[in-house]
C-alpha cells in the first residue's frame, strides 16, 4: 500500500452511505439522489460543488432531517459520529439538530424572524436546554468579571460574585433571572466573535434594520451559538455583494477553528472552494462523482465533468475561447441509464449506458465515479 | 463589559417608536374621520373606568315612581305634556325613564357594561381563535379538518338566531349573554388566523427554526404566532362596535336578564312601549349605541391603516 506524506487518519465525523431520495411529484418520481457517499472528516472544511439542480442542498437537508414532505429516503445511512440519523425518533432528530448540526441557509433576508430582536433569537438558543449550555453560561458570567476588572484585583463584591459563580454546580438550577442575564453576555461574545460592530445594538435591533452580511453573521452567530460538531453551510454568500463575500468566507474559516466543527461548504463557485476549503467533492444528478483533496482536484481531475468544469472557469489571461460542456442537465424523473453523465460525456464507451460507476478510490484520498478508471 | 448598552443604541430604539408614533398621528391628521372615531372610542373607554365617580353604581336598582317619564330640560322643549308631575327641584338632562330613574345617569352606567361585555366577548374571541387556529394552521392534516369542520357548523347557522337559540338554552344571564354571543363569534377568529398561519409556515425562518431544533409549540406560538397576529387584532378592533350592536340587539328583543338592568339595548327596550308619550327613552339610548359602536368602527379602520403595509412609506 502506497502511503501518502503524512497521510494522517482522521476520524469521521459524518458518513453519508449509499443515500437515495426520491421526490414524489405530478410528474412521476425524481430521484434526486442516487446514492450518495460522502466522508466528512473531523475539522475539516468539505466542499460540495456541483450545478444548480445536481443535489447539493437535498443532500444537506436530508443530513439536516429537514427534507419536505414530498420526499422519502428510499436508502441509505447517514451516520454522525457513528448514529445512523436516519433511525431516530423525531424527538431524538430533532435534540440532535439542537446539539450537533447546524445548518446556514442560502438568503439571510427571510431565514430570520422578522418581529422577534437578534438578541432575542440568539438566547432563545442559549435559554432554550439548561442542561446544555449551563457551563456555557456561567464561564460567560466569569468571562465578563474579568472583562470588567481587566487584570485588577477584585473589588470585595466582585470577589464575592466570582466565588459564587464558580461555585454553582452543573446540576443546580439557576435562577431565571440569572440564565437571562448570563444569556445575554454569552450571546453578545458570539456577535462580537462574528465582528458585527457594535454588538450592543445589534443586540436589540430587529432583522430588517440590518444589511445582508450583518444578518447573515447573525445566523452564523446563532449557528455558532450551539457548538455543532457539523456545520451545513449552503450557498451562504450567494446571496451577498462579492466584498461581502469574501469576508463572510474567511470568517467562516475563522470560526470552524475556534468552535472545533466540520464544515460542509455547498457553493457551485469552484473560485471558494479552492480558497476555503481542504477537500472537494464533485456532484452530478444525485452522484458524487468525484473526492478529492482540494490541491490534487484542481491539479489532476480524473472525472470528465469535473474536467469539463475545471475547464469552464474563465481566465483573464486565456486567449481561446472559453469551452463548456454540452448537452443539458439530465431530467431526474427518466434519468440516464448506467453512468448519469455519458450523454454529455467526450470519453463515454459502450459500457457507460449500462453500468452505474461505484466510487473508486484511485490513489490516495482521491476517489472517482467513472468507468475509465476501473469499477 | 455591562457598560456596553451605548446610549446611542438607547436613543435609536425610542426615536423608532416615536416615529412610529409620529407616522400613527400622521394617519389620523389625514384622515380626520377616522380621528373622531378614535376620540369618541377613547372617550368611552375613559367614561366607563371613571363612570363611578359620577353615578352611583347601584342607583339603578331603586325605582322612583313619582318622576317617572319626564322632561324637565328647558333647553329642549319637546311640546308633549307630561304624564305625571316633576316640577320637582332636580332637572333631569335626558328625562327620566319609567322607573322614574335619570336617563343620563342610565347611559352613563350602560355604556361601561356594553363595552365591558364586548371586550370580553372579542379577547375570548381572539383567543380562542389564536390557539385553535394557529394549531389548526400549523398541525393541518385531520387536527385542521376537525376545527375547521366545527367552525363551519356555526358558520352555517345566522349568527343571531344561534345566539337567540343559545340564550334560550342557556337562561337568561348577563353572562349566559355573553357567552351565547362569544359562541356566534369564535369560528370567523379561527379561521383568520389560520389562513395567517398557513401563509407564515412556509417562510424560510419556520424552516430554520426547524432546522434549530425548535419545538412544535415554541415555532408556533412565539414565532408563528407573532407574525400574523396583526390582521386578527385589526378584526378584533372592528368587531368591538359590531358585538355591541348584536348584544344590544339581543337584549332590545327581550333576553335581559331584568328589565332594570342599565343596558342600552334594554333601555331602548323599556323605552319602546312610551315611543309617543316619551321619545327620548329610545333616542338617546340608541344613539349611544350608534355612536359607539361607529366609534370603535371607525378606529379600527385606523389601526388597519396604521398596521397596512401597502399603506406604509
Amino acid at each position: 500500500m502506497t502511503e501518502g506524506p503524512l497521510l494522517v487518519t482522521r476520524e469521521a465525523v459524518l458518513e453519508v452511505k449509499g443515500l437515495r431520495v426520491d421526490f414524489h411529484t405530478y410528474a412521476g418520481e425524481v430521484k434526486a439522489l442516487n446514492g450518495v457517499e460522502l466522508t466528512v472528516e473531523k475539522g475539516e472544511i468539505l466542499g460540495l460543488v456541483g450545478e444548480s439542480g445536481c443535489g447539493k442542498s437535498v443532500t444537506a437537508l436530508a443530513i439536516a432531517g429537514l427534507l419536505p414532505q414530498n420526499a422519502e429516503v428510499v436508502s441509505g445511512e447517514i451516520l454522525l459520529e457513528g448514529r445512523d440519523l436516519l433511525r431516530l425518533t423525531k424527538e431524538e432528530l430533532r435534540l440532535t439538530r439542537l446539539g450537533e448540526i447546524a445548518i446556514v441557509f442560502q438568503d439571510p433576508a427571510t431565514y430570520l424572524n422578522p418581529v422577534i430582536s437578534i438578541g432575542a433569537q440568539i438566547t432563545e438558543i442559549l435559554t432554550s436546554d439548561r442542561k446544555r449550555f449551563q457551563a456555557e453560561l456561567v464561564g460567560a458570567g466569569l468571562k465578563e468579571l474579568q472583562d470588567r476588572t481587566e487584570g485588577k484585583p477584585l473589588s470585595p463584591a466582585l470577589e464575592k460574585e466570582g466565588r459564587r459563580l464558580r461555585s454553582i454546580e452543573p446540576s443546580s438550577r439557576l435562577r431565571r433571572g440569572e440564565v437571562k442575564r448570563l444569556a445575554k453576555l454569552l450571546a453578545l461574545s458570539y456577535l462580537r466573535m462574528v465582528k458585527l460592530p457594535d454588538p450592543a445594538r445589534v443586540f436589540k435591533m430587529y432583522p430588517f434594520e440590518l444589511s445582508g452580511g450583518m444578518r447573515q453573521r447573525a445566523i452564523i452567530a446563532m449557528a455558532l451559538a450551539r457548538r455543532p460538531k457539523l456545520l451545513l453551510a449552503d450557498e451562504i454568500t450567494t446571496a451577498l455583494d462579492v466584498t461581502v463575500q469574501a469576508q463572510i468566507l474567511r470568517l467562516l474559516k475563522e470560526l470552524k477553528e475556534r468552535i472545533d466543527a466540520s464544515v460542509i461548504l455547498i457553493t457551485h463557485d469552484l473560485a471558494v472552494v479552492a480558497e476555503l476549503c481542504d477537500r472537494a467533492a464533485v456532484m452530478y444528478a444525485g452522484n458524487i462523482v468525484e473526492v478529492a483533496e482540494v490541491t490534487e482536484l484542481f491539479a489532476n481531475p480524473l472525472h470528465p465533468y469535473t474536467k469539463g468544469l475545471l475547464e469552464a472557469i474563465p481566465r483573464p489571461d486565456a486567449r481561446a475561447e472559453l469551452k463548456s460542456i454540452t448537452g443539458s442537465v439530465p431530467d431526474l424523473i427518466f434519468p440516464p441509464t448506467g453512468c448519469r453523465f455519458h450523454p454529455r460525456c467526450p470519453f463515454a464507451f459502450e459500457r457507460c449506458p449500462k453500468v452505474d460507476p461505484p466510487l473508486v478510490e484511485v490513489s490516495p484520498g482521491h476517489k472517482v465515479a467513472c468507468l475509465l478508471y476501473g469499477g | 463589559m455591562t457598560s456596553e448598552t451605548s446610549p446611542k443604541g438607547e436613543r435609536r430604539s425610542s426615536r423608532g417608536f416615536r416615529r412610529e408614533a409620529r407616522y400613527g398621528l400622521h394617519l389620523l391628521r389625514k384622515n380626520p374621520i377616522v380621528l373622531l372615531g378614535s376620540i369618541v372610542a377613547l372617550a368611552s373607554i375613559v367614561l366607563s373606568l371613571s363612570s363611578g365617580l359620577f353615578v352611583d353604581p347601584n342607583s339603578w336598582k331603586t325605582t322612583h315612581i313619582a318622576v317617572r317619564l319626564c322632561w324637565n330640560n328647558p333647553a329642549l322643549n319637546w311640546n308633549l305634556r307630561n304624564v305625571y308631575d316633576c316640577s320637582g327641584p332636580t332637572t333631569y338632562a335626558l328625562g327620566t325613564d319609567s322607573y322614574g330613574r335619570d336617563v343620563l345617569r342610565m347611559i352613563i352606567l350602560a355604556i361601561p357594561l356594553d363595552l365591558r361585555v364586548a371586550l370580553e366577548i372579542v379577547l375570548s374571541a381572539v383567543l380562542i381563535g389564536t390557539v385553535f387556529g394557529g394549531i389548526a394552521g400549523y398541525a393541518g392534516g385531520s387536527l385542521d379538518e376537525l376545527i375547521l369542520r366545527l367552525t363551519d357548523i356555526f358558520l352555517a347557522v345566522p349568527s343571531l338566531l344561534l345566539a337567540i337559540v343559545l340564550a334560550t338554552i342557556l337562561g337568561r344571564t348577563l353572562e349566559n349573554l355573553t357567552l351565547s354571543v362569544l359562541i356566534t363569534w369564535w369560528p370567523t377568529y379561527v379561521r383568520l388566523m389560520r389562513s395567517q398561519v398557513l401563509t407564515e409556515k412556509e417562510k424560510p425562518y419556520v424552516e430554520a427554526l426547524r432546522a434549530v431544533g425548535a419545538g412544535r409549540v415554541r415555532i408556533l406560538f412565539r414565532h408563528i404566532v407573532p407574525n400574523s397576529i396583526y390582521p386578527i387584532v385589526v378584526q378584533g378592533t372592528l368587531d368591538i362596535g359590531s358585538v355591541i350592536l348584536t348584544f344590544s340587539a339581543l337584549t332590545f328583543i327581550g333576553f335581559s336578564p331584568s328589565p332594570l338592568i342599565p343596558e342600552l339595548g334594554n333601555l331602548v327596550n323599556q323605552g319602546i312601549q312610551f315611543v309617543f308619550t316619551a321619545p327620548w327613552l329610545i333616542i338617546f339610548p340608541g344613539l349611544t349605541i350608534f355612536v359607539v359602536s361607529l366609534g370603535f368602527n371607525l378606529l379600527g379602520d385606523g389601526v388597519r391603516d396604521i398596521f397596512d403595509p401597502r399603506l406604509r412609506r
